[in-house]
């Protein structure tokens, strides 16, 4: 199991979804992917591409205006 | 939403795609404005997607799609909308994912004669063949109007479910999802693309004519989202904040450009794009002071920003309301 990191910052909606999909597709069950945004929508997005895949988020926050989610690769 | 779940309901596994062009007007961007905030910051095929219960997968296509926006082979709509390339465009793409990951078949919500350009009885078929989907592109609401396809005549799908929904009343639509218990869902004919806004379309056309060029980067058509923009000389254009939201925006793209912020009033940050000489930068810093809290002042204070970092301040009368030619607001 690996963690890794997205710099997704900076970029607005759906970019940081995108961004996140593709880094999934080279991870394995298990893994965990700390995602940074500066789009506040990626506070809801991320999590809604998480549940409709079958992915975890473990936590998400929001603080100076950056973005920072953490989710768990499920095997869907 | 419609069409995915009357395919689900014949026991189908379905997933969506999304593309994601460049000119989608999705909350977020909306969002860039201060009065925008409250509304729901949702992206709305996600949304779709967890409604139905079905997988979404978001594509980027901004870079192969600038040929379909800049080359369309069966042209523009009322303005730079080339629906029926588009249209082809995403059946096209929908069709290698669907080869590449071991679908059947293709559906989408089009409804014969609910669009002038994409979706008439002379174009549906344009759309299916130069795809390549052919007949494994299935409209369910309005499949029982066209041809059977390759999953009607398989079995694969029972015909005998579909609909025969036609024209551009949506009252079928909003009955159906009445019946399936959506109470909430995209405004229908709201328009999901800036290329089919003509104000957005306008300053598209003024960028390519002022450039000599018919091209364009994910930068350039992000900004024509955003704030007022003025044209004030062939050689240059600005880019004026709105409100805070949109300043905030802009300023993150400040050390790219030239760029004007009154200093001795609240104001707008205000980009200057193009190749501005010394009577310009004035002109500029009048039309900031304009913009500014201070429009009625005798003078305001503007500071200019050069790409290089450097900056400088100057002492500038606004420009009246009445001095500003109504050409020069793309």
């Amino acid at each position: 199991m690996s963690h890794s990191v997205l710099d997704a910052r900076y970029l607005l909606c759906p970019m940081p979804v995108i961004r996140t999909q593709d880094r999934i597709t080279e991870l394995t069950p298990g893994d965990t992917l700390e995602v940074h945004a500066t789009d506040p929508g990626a506070l809801h997005d991320i999590p809604a591409w998480c549940r409709v895949h079958g992915h975890v988020v473990i936590s998400s926050s929001l603080k100076d205006g950056e973005v920072t989610i953490t989710l768990r690769v499920e095997a869907t | 939403m419609l069409a995915a779940r009357l395919i689900l309901e014949q026991g189908i596994h379905v997933e969506g795609i999304n593309f994601y062009t460049g000119f989608c007007v999705e909350g977020h961007t909306h969002a860039i404005r201060n009065h925008e905030r409250a509304k729901p910051k949702r992206n709305n095929a996600l949304w779709t997607a967890e409604q139905l219960g079905i997988k979404l997968h978001i594509i980027d296509v901004i870079e192969e799609y600038k040929d379909v926006v800049i080359n369309p082979k069966h042209g523009y709509g009322a303005n730079l909308n080339p629906c029926l390339d588009c249209k082809g465009f995403m059946v096209r793409k929908a069709r290698e994912w669907m080869e590449k990951n071991g679908f059947d078949f293709i559906i989408t919500g089009e409804v014969l004669g609910q669009r002038p350009m994409s979706q008439r009885r002379d174009t549906m078929p344009v759309v299916a063949r130069e795809s390549g989907a052919y007949d494994r592109l299935l409209r369910p609401l309005c499949a029982k109007l066209l041809p059977p396809t390759l999953p009607e005549l398989e079995g694969w799908v029972d015909r005998g479910k579909l609909l025969d929904f036609n024209g551009r009343n949506r009252k079928p639509q909003i009955r159906l999802a009445a019946q399936f218990g959506f109470k909430d869902y995209a405004q229908p004919a709201g328009g999901c693309c800036f290329l089919t806004n003509e104000q957005y379309s306008h300053k598209l056309a003024d960028l390519w004519t002022t450039r000599g060029t018919k091209q364009y980067e994910l930068d350039d058509i992000m900004l024509l989202k955003v704030g007022r923009h003025l044209r004030p000389r062939a050689h240059f254009k600005l880019i004026v904040g709105r409100d805070e939201g949109e300043n905030n925006f802009l300023n993150g793209y400040r050390k790219r450009f030239v760029h004007l912020w009154p200093v001795s009033h609240p104001g707008p940050l205000v980009l200057l794009d193009g190749d501005a000489r010394e009577e310009d930068i004035e002109l500029a810093a009048r039309l900031t002071a304009r913009f500014s809290k201070g429009r009625d002042a005798h003078s305001v204070r503007v500071e200019i920003s050069g790409r290089d970092g450097d900056s400088r301040t100057v002492d500038v009368a606004p420009m009246p309301a009445d001095a500003i030619p109504s050409e020069w607001y793309l």
